[in-house]
């Protein structure tokens, strides 16, 4: 009941806003698991995205791929309202998440966030015990029973690939783990509390390369259950990870950046709509 | 490569070693960190074969002994001894957790336009001179504390608890100097803090955003564990400052040299204080070894509590990982 007055209410706030033709738009968009509507994003008086339109299909992986300062780190964070702390970010226009409007007056970004997790680009554990860094979340979230706490944390580094490795020493600091260790355990503490959607920021840029392919194949084995969104400067990992694949590029003239093409992986890479994308994927870009 | 050029080239290295200061600048630096260890020790000396004197008279049992009777050569170092530790106990326990709150308000909540000109004015008060600070307290603060935080407490909790009893007549003693010396220090810890926090990288900060953590649970269960070595240092600092706190200690503290009374309202007596207000008046040799005898005592304790405060900081900064309860 709660959720479809919170579905009219933001295609109520979505028709004052924009066109009328937008109501069409909007119904058909929430179907997706995301759905981005005209997405502006500003720091300042910069605009960093302009008019970004993209569906998210669920249980799926999705890259995002692009030159740097093309704008895709920021329509990222944009999905769980990292931005929130830079007072000067401001967004228009609409991301839905399950038909509910990101940006609207009944989000909470804390709620949000534990819908929506993030492993952000170095790899960052907290001060704290290898176990507490996977627990903490799901302390916030609200669990309360120890068993079912160790139980859980035990079953996520299972899954993130790290169990064997750190289950005699649960009590050492995060810390001293290596990178691609840390890493893994990030992913572990993100996907505890049971996000349904997880953000990746280049999680596998600070890494060598068989850390690289044992994030790869945490990934593969996430898709089952979760909607994952990774950011990526390298090809080769969209093209091997990745079902759908978007390219953003920066306008020349206004800066800000633009979609340039979504679809299928395989569709982007071997048989790109656009001129534009083709250049970049096969490496003759700028 | 031929023979020659590899030599050339070796000698041209030696030559731009030697030519550019490198030798020069490296037996200067070392002069100068020669002349630091000189002075501690020269210090040291002084202070030890100063002391000779009143060290053969009183031996050990000096540091125990209360009472100051300089005609009747009647001198005892733990009046001073409690006087300095507890009035800097009393400003660390208040400054350390004000400071970091500061700190905390500085970097993580304040609006930006505001940042600035508040840090300013946090090391503004560091650089006032302390004798300001004691007539302040004597003018301004004893007035307040007599009437509205000694009589209160005097008369109920100090109805019990000999530590807060009356009278509270005097105004000065050792609660009022620990109050001053903690609005001393409170600068020099919150400034420290702030930088500490300052460098906090961002990442930690969006670790626990992402996870779903309020801006609280974000600042008490990240950033401030992050940095707890840095700002235990900085409280340490803190602890220093007000240790060797000479004049606005002595201005506010009453100058019970004699004795050493249960109440905190009571007056006392800080060892710097002692030896600020003994000194012009030391007309014979023991006296004046005595008060040398006290700095020496003064000396120890700075040097006890920073090899306290390494250690703590060394725990602190390798120490046990942290379990949170949220």
């Amino acid at each position: 009941m709660t959720q479809e007055v919170q579905i009219q209410a933001n295609i109520f706030s979505s028709l004052i806003t924009r066109f009328s033709n937008y109501q069409n738009e909007a119904v058909g968009a929430l179907s997706n698991k995301i759905q981005a509507l005209h997405f502006d994003f500003y720091y300042g008086k910069f605009q960093a995205l302009n008019d970004l339109s993209l569906a998210i299909k669920e249980r799926s992986i999705t890259a995002l791929i692009g030159p740097s300062g093309c704008g895709k780190s920021t329509f990222l964070r944009a999905i769980n309202r990292m931005h929130d702390q830079n007072p000067t970010a401001r967004a228009a226009g609409r991301i839905f998440l399950d038909g509910q409007d990101i940006y609207g007056p009944f989000t909470d970004p804390l709620l949000l966030r534990r819908r929506v997790g993030m492993v952000f680009q170095r790899p960052n554990p907290f001060t704290l015990s290898i176990f507490d860094n996977v627990a903490y979340g799901l302390r916030v979230a609200g669990w309360k029973d120890k068993k079912r706490i160790a139980e859980r944390v035990e079953e996520v580094l299972h899954q993130a690939a790290l169990w064997n490795e750190v289950k005699d020493r649960l009590n050492h600091s995060g810390l001293g783990l290596s990178g691609g260790q840390q890493q893994r355990l990030c992913i572990a503490r993100t996907i505890a509390p049971k996000p349904e959607v997880i953000l990746m920021d280049e999680p596998a840029s600070a890494l060598d390369p068989i850390s690289t392919l044992k994030i790869e194949e945490t990934m593969f084995e996430l898709r089952q259950e979760f909607t994952i969104i990774i950011v990526t400067h390298s090809m080769q990992q969209a093209a091997r990870v990745s079902d759908e694949t978007a390219f953003l590029l920066m306008n020349a003239e206004t800066r800000a950046g633009e979609l340039i093409e979504a679809g299928p992986t395989d569709q982007i890479f071997t048989n790109p709509q656009d001129k534009r994308t083709e250049d970049y994927i096969s490496g003759r870009f700028g | 490569m031929s023979q020659k050029e590899e030599n050339s080239s070796f000698y041209e290295v030696w030559q731009r070693r030697t030519q550019h200061g490198d030798l020069l600048f490296g037996w200067l630096t070392l002069f100068f960190g020669l002349v630091v260890i000189t002075l501690v020790f020269a210090i040291g000396y002084v202070v030890w074969s100063g002391s000779a004197e009143a060290r053969d008279r009183f031996g050990f049992g000096f540091l125990f002994q209360t009472g100051w009777n300089p005609v009747k050569h009647n001198f005892g170092a733990m009046p001073a001894i409690y006087g300095t530790l507890v009035s800097s106990l009393i400003a660390v326990t208040l400054a350390g957790p004000l400071g970091i709150l500061i700190a905390v308000f500085l970097s993580e909540l304040c609006p930006l336009h505001l940042r600035n000109p508040l840090s300013f004015l946090i090391e503004l008060l560091a650089a006032i001179p302390s004798v300001i600070y004691g007539m302040w307290g004597v003018f301004v603060f004893i007035p307040f504390f007599k009437s509205g935080i000694a009589k209160p407490l005097a008369s109920t909790v100090g109805q019990w608890l000999p530590l807060f009893a009356g009278p509270v007549a005097a105004g000065r003693g050792v609660m009022v100097a620990g109050i001053i010396l903690a609005i001393m220090i409170l600068p020099t810890i919150a400034a420290i803090a702030r930088e500490i926090l300052a460098v906090v990288p961002n990442h930690q900060r969006e670790a626990l955003l992402a996870v779903g953590a309020t801006r609280w649970e974000m600042i008490w269960y990240g950033v401030l564990p992050y940095s707890r070595a840095g700002i235990v240092g900085g409280i340490m600092l803190g602890l220093g400052r007000a240790l060797g706190e000479t004049m606005a200690a002595l201005m506010v503290i009453g100058s019970a040299k004699s004795t050493i009374e249960n109440s905190l309202f009571a007056p006392g007596i800080t060892a710097a204080a002692l030896i600020a207000s003994e000194l012009p008046n030391a007309n014979d040799s023991l006296h004046e070894s005595t008060l040398i005898l006290i700095a020496l005592v003064l000396f120890g304790i700075t040097l006890i509590l920073n090899i306290l405060a390494r250690l703590l900081v060394w725990q602190v900064s390798r120490g046990p990982v942290g379990t949170i309860r949220a």
